[in-house]
């Protein structure tokens, strides 16, 4: 099997949940109502956890370095998250809408992974997707709710769902060794993964009164997953390691 | 996490004396001496559901302002293991809040008219998030010792008079005791640390021991007022009890680490078995209370963005044809 192709996908996959976890937490103590403050906690804990669980793998079975190091150490050209997942929170249905994208292509990713070649990959894949569950169903009923509620709601909506989707489909830009993964069969591959997304939030849309944008017409935002970031990750990196970088030896 | 000793109460000076029916009292009284606890639907003295929604109402916004100076270090946690633990502990707070809100409700108060309340100045919370958490020591200090004081009070409510209350803070209570053990270990960690860890967490705890010693309000005035609480179950201990309790049993756990504490005078009578201490400055105590610490504008400014900026939220979930029902507390 191909070791650097799986590296390339776990750290894709590692930052992608650390980072927007890291911006959901940024929610904690100051949304909407109390009940999705709790929520939406629970979402970051679940993504940081499940960035936690990716990097265990990488370090435990492919000699990269402990996952403190891997989040809290690495330079921003280093991280292969996506510009989905960079930027600022903005108002509550900037985050919304991003959480729905996200987590529709996160489950699906975990579901195709739970058939991987890559044993530890799919093994972590039939665990994360019982909690991606809640996060789909949590994610879905706002936006039923909210996408049928009142003009000022669906407006927002619309308008955070018409600036993220170009950023969403970035989440599926290929990466140097996409085919590799697909031969090897540690992964379905972007593009596939990407068809099946596309059902997937098309269905919940269709219940709301909101359009899903065409996206022939819309250039997809890569650089991602070749350590090109928005201006947004570095102070991000730069306030999340500042505790870290006081001391790197010391344990906290 | 709340130290309720001291019950901001600015309007009862201009509260006239409600007579309440003399028999009811008696069988209301009777019935907490029997040790029965009150539910919603009971009836109960206008003077007893006044202070208990004032009590419960200054408690859950405590929970809700105390999430915010602890809740702006989750972004910065060093490493997974904090990180995680940090936003989960005030992921807790905010369901405090959330279930003393309800408990509160059960009383005839909306959440709105609380929240309201809190966002005017009218309602208080507890002094202590007035104060800046400035580096990440302050987060072990305050998951430690503001967290085990907030047990030492809450515990002491939990064994009052009105049922949906002490039920809510049965489950606080054990979550509070995760909270300090995980404050607690991070305090260990940054004591038993590298030479700069260790300077990071004196310095917290010289800055934060002031407001600690604030926390469980000045000595209760002996008054009819007082009494009559004690009585009904309301109030459940003297503010120098609680604060003696907690003196009992942290103080020596923080000198053993090696960490000083800022007053001379502390020591155990070991004649009286009693804590003596340096009276803390009760006027800071009053002028933080009334809007003047260094945090008070910072914190509502921050509930007051919430509340404008979810406003379009709760007016699309609000259904004006659905019936107020009073909340399962």
């Amino acid at each position: 099997m191909n070791t650097d192709a799986i590296k390339e996908l776990l750290y894709k996959m590692g930052d992608d949940a650390f980072i927007l976890g890291h911006r959901n937490s940024e929610w904690t103590g100051i949304a909407p109502t109390l009940e999705e403050d709790i929520s939406f906690s629970s979402v970051a804990q679940d993504q940081i956890g499940h960035a936690l669980a990716v990097y265990t793998i990488l370090h435990e079975t492919l000699g990269e370095p402990t996952p403190d190091f891997i989040g809290f150490t690495r330079n921003e050209s280093d991280f292969r998250c996506s510009h989905l997942v960079e930027l600022p929170n903005g108002e509550y249905d900037f985050s919304l809408i991003r959480h729905f994208l996200f987590d529709h292509a996160e489950m699906l990713r975990y579901r195709a992974l739970t058939q991987s070649t890559y044993t530890p990959l799919a093994q972590l894949a039939g665990k994360i997707i019982g909690e991606l569950k809640y996060h789909i169903l949590h994610a879905n009923t706002w936006v039923r709710q909210l996408g049928n509620a009142t003009e000022e709601a669906k407006a927002r909506l619309q308008s955070s769902l018409n600036e993220l989707m170009p950023y969403a489909l970035g989440m599926f830009e290929p990466g140097p060794n996409e085919q590799a993964l697909i031969e090897d069969g540690v992964f379905i591959g972007e593009e596939a993964l990407k068809a099946q997304w596309l059902q997937s939030i098309e269905a919940v849309i269709r219940q709301t009164q909101l359009k899903l944008p065409d996206i022939t017409t819309l250039t997809p935002v890569y650089g991602g997953r070749y350590g090109y970031h928005t201006e947004y990750l570095q102070p991000l990196l730069y306030e999340m390691t500042e505790v870290f970088r006081i001391d790197e030896s010391a344990e906290w | 996490m709340y130290g309720g000793g001291y019950i901001y109460d600015p309007e009862s000076k201009n509260q006239a004396t409600i007579v309440e029916d003399p028999e009811m009292l008696a069988a209301f009284e009777a019935k907490i001496d029997r040790g029965e606890k009150i539910e919603p639907t009971d009836w109960m003295p206008y003077e007893y559901r006044r202070q208990l929604i004032r009590m419960i109402e200054q408690h859950a916004h405590s929970e809700i302002i105390g999430a915010l100076p602890e809740g702006t270090w989750i972004t910065r946690a060093p490493g997974f293991k904090r990180k995680m633990a940090l936003i989960a502990k005030v992921q807790d707070e905010i369901g405090h809040g959330q279930l003393l809100y309800a408990a509160a409700e059960t009383l005839g108060k909306s959440r709105e008219q609380m929240l309201n309340d809190l966002m005017s100045g009218k309602s208080k919370y507890s002094n202590v998030f007035n104060y800046p958490a400035k580096t990440w020591a302050d987060v072990t200090v305050i998951g430690f010792l503001i967290d085990a004081g907030a047990i030492i009070n809450q515990l002491a409510n939990s064994k009052g008079s009105y049922a949906p209350y002490c039920r809510a803070l049965k489950r606080i209570c054990a979550e509070e005791s995760f909270h300090l053990k995980q404050g607690y270990e991070g305090f260990v960690y940054l004591a038993t640390g590298t030479p700069t860890q260790r300077t990071m967490l004196q310095d917290a705890v010289n800055r934060w021991w002031p407001p600690i010693m604030h926390f469980f309000g000045p000595a209760d005035k002996v008054s009819v007022h007082t009494e009559k609480l004690m009585r009904w179950q309301v109030k459940m201990d003297t503010n120098d009890n609680m604060r003696n309790e907690f003196l009992e049993q942290y103080v020596p756990k923080i000198w053993e680490l090696g960490i000083t504490i800022p007053d001379p005078k502390l020591r155990k009578n070991l004649e009286t078995g009693r804590w003596e201490y340096t009276e803390p400055d009760w006027d800071e105590f009053f002028r933080v209370i009334n809007g003047n610490g260094p945090c008070n504008k910072e914190r509502l400014d921050v509930r007051r963005w919430v509340e404008e900026s979810g406003r379009w939220v709760r007016q699309a979930l609000y259904k004006p044809n659905e019936m107020y029902k009073m909340p399962l507390a």
